[in-house]
């Protein structure tokens, strides 16, 4: 079963100095129990694109799409309130920063509990039970007793447990992680990643994770899709990018991870010059043009139209031909 | 819990130990109270019978132990003015201005609350306007001006509502609108702030994704974070409303602590003047620590859950 099917998604976002094209054409399928993770730098608009797909994005954007099926009902062109049939009832979201995604002022029991009382008239006593196995799921000890406490007596990574925990109360088949370690220690990170990567299998979780942290993806994905200034310059399978990328983009984040033992100490870590181009104005040819080392006449002149690959497709004049048949 | 609460209690005892010693201290700030009582006409013998009658020249300690221990049993003393009992003529002006107070402060809070949370929710929209502007005219229009404005047109022209005295209910209606204007506001102003402010929050954001449906985000989540400062507000200005407000009883004519705190300070009647702001600032004891009580419900981190 699809999840997600997402065509030529346009968010743009009214500023001061005037409309924020953040996404630009972005096309998105999920399977259920696949897990894809969309990559790129902060600003590129990944978690924008996440917000929108729960129908929490702001509340000024302006968003367009073609063909938007998510969970089975058609969304192009529906209004957020459309997303109240879908958040709670099969789509979650995991938040970027636990310590601040959690109510300060009212018990953990009750934040677990609430939705799925609200969306499923379970009892209070159902909830809770449902609670209190998923708590000690996501490795919380003593998990009854911890119902009744408050969120600041939880340490950074047990919030993030609790999110975690608190995202698959309703029994979801599609989660959505944005950035679900940035906030936590790099101790903490892999233990939070292993335990998401474990429920992804065990409940066949179809799981959209969003990061920057390139580390994270060759851990868990199955599928990778590469963002940058708005659209989805490359996908594909996660072995395969890491081996081969195609997008100019994607090999200079790649040659940018450090790897023990190969990467000579005292050199600098090789990285991509220049910006990202401002998303205001809008761009002629490829958005990467100006920063990639194989630029042209008409890359800067054209957009560059997909190209199909055999486990993907890369958005590109000049892709990397040993892999274009 | 139990010691935080212990904690604002002991605080609240020192404070009525202040505050009751710096009321007793009055009475020899303002002059030789044996001098005010006996008069213009009084000679310094006459004063000096009365300082020994009335026990002023005790010394200071003593004489503040001697009266802690009648204000406990709720005696004043006697009003030089009125010839009477201090707490007599308090029992008959409370009730005046614990009524006009008391409703008043519901109707701002009833009004203020809601108003607040529907302006918030879009913030620069047509009703935040209309409720900024509201906010703006109560606390730009005098509440003399406004107050005689009503009695003119409820009052006079139409014959609605009596024009003063408190001898029907009607005649609170006028000065607890009038009231109630001045002191929503702030109060309104508060809630919208806070509640702009709580609804930008992360824990918002994760409340809508649960799937719960907006006014149980608004009301479950929101409004228990965004009316935390409200609460410390709002216990200041019942205690403004309580004190009486000299401006609104004396427009309507209504005998409450407000005015008789004025016409006895300017009668230097002393023992009235001293027993009204001790029931004042007791009241203001009462309330704040209230509303501290009230916060830490609200707020597991205020008491000091670890």
């Amino acid at each position: 079963m699809t999840l997600l099917d997402l065509q030529d998604l346009h968010v743009a976002i009214p500023t001061e100095r005037g409309l924020l094209r953040a996404v630009r054409g972005v096309d998105l399928r999920l399977a259920a129990g696949e897990t894809l993770c969309l990559v790129g730098e902060s600003g590129c608009g990944k978690s924008l694109t996440a917000m929108t797909l729960m129908g929490l994005g702001p509340k000024t954007a302006q968003t367009r799409s073609g063909r938007f099926t998510l969970l089975g009902q058609e969304m192009a062109g529906r209004g957020r309130a459309a997303w109240k049939t879908l958040r709670g009832r099969g789509l979650s979201m995991i938040f970027q920063d636990p310590m601040t995604s959690l109510n300060p002022t009212l018990t953990v029991g009750r934040q677990l509990t609430e939705g799925v009382i609200h969306t499923e008239g379970l009892t209070r006593r159902a909830a809770e039970a449902r609670a209190i196995a998923l708590l000690e799921r996501v490795g919380i000890a003593r998990a009854g007793q911890r119902l009744g406490q408050y969120p600041h007596q939880f340490s950074g990574g047990q919030r993030q447990r609790l999110m975690i925990a608190m995202a698959l109360m309703s029994e979801p088949k599609f989660l959505i992680a944005d950035e679900p370690t940035t906030a936590l220690d790099v101790t903490i990170q892999a233990q939070i990643l292993s335990l998401l990567a474990g429920l992804q299998r065990d409940l066949g979780l179809g799981l959209l994770l969003i990061t920057h942290d390139l580390g994270v993806v060759a851990a868990i994905a199955d599928r990778v899709a590469v963002m940058y200034a708005g659209r989805i310059v490359e996908e594909g399978s996660a072995s395969r990018i890491f081996r081969r990328p195609a997008h100019p983009y994607t090999a200079g984040l790649m040659a940018a991870i450090p790897v023990p033992g190969r990467t000579p100490r005292g050199t600098p870590l090789p990285a991509i010059p220049g910006r990202v181009p401002g998303l205001i104005e809008p761009i002629a040819g490829c958005a990467f043009c100006e920063r990639c080392a194989r630029g042209e006449t008409l890359c800067a002149a054209r957009p560059p139209s997909d190209v199909a690959l055999p486990d993907g497709r890369v958005e590109c004049h000049f892709p990397a031909v040993e892999i274009v048949q | 819990m139990l010691v935080y609460l212990l904690r604002r209690l002991a605080v609240a005892l020192c404070v009525c130990v202040a505050v009751s010693a710096l009321s007793f201290g009055l009475m020899f700030v303002v002059g030789d109270p044996a001098v005010a009582i006996a008069g213009a006409g009084g000679s310094a013998r006459d004063a000096e019978a009365i300082r020994h009658a009335y026990g002023f020249d005790r010394p200071y300690v003593v004489q503040y132990l001697g009266w802690v221990g009648h204000v406990l049993r709720g005696d004043f003393g006697q009003s030089i003015y009125f010839n009477m009992p201090v707490t007599e003529i308090v029992r008959a002006r409370l009730p005046v201005t614990a009524i006009l107070g008391g409703v008043s402060f519901t109707l701002a809070l009833v009004v203020a609350v809601p108003l607040g949370i529907v302006a918030a929710r879009k913030p620069g929209g047509l009703t935040d306007r209309l409720a900024l502007l509201l906010a703006v005219t109560g606390q730009a229009v005098p509440s003399f001006w406004l107050g005689l404005m009503a009695i003119v047109v409820f009052g006079v022209w139409h014959g609605l509502v009596p024009t003063s005295g408190a001898d029907t209910w009607q005649g609170y209606i006028l000065p607890v609108v009038v009231l109630a204007y001045s002191a929503m506001p702030a109060m309104m102003r508060i809630t919208r702030s806070g509640m702009i402010e709580v609804l930008g929050t992360d824990y918002i954001r994760s409340a809508e994704a649960k799937g719960l449906p907006t006014w149980q985000v608004i009301v479950g989540h929101a409004l228990r974070n965004a009316i935390l400062p409200l609460v410390s507000l709002a216990a200041l200005q019942l205690g403004v409303l309580l004190s009486g407000s000299i401006v609104i009883e004396s427009v309507f004519a209504l005998n409450g602590l407000g005015r008789l705190a004025w016409e006895s300070l300017l009668r230097a009647d002393l023992p009235v003047v001293q027993a009204v702001i001790l029931i004042l600032s007791l009241v203001y004891v009462v309330l704040t620590t209230a509303a501290d009580l009230v916060n830490a419900w609200l707020d597991p981190r205020i008491r000091g859950v670890r």
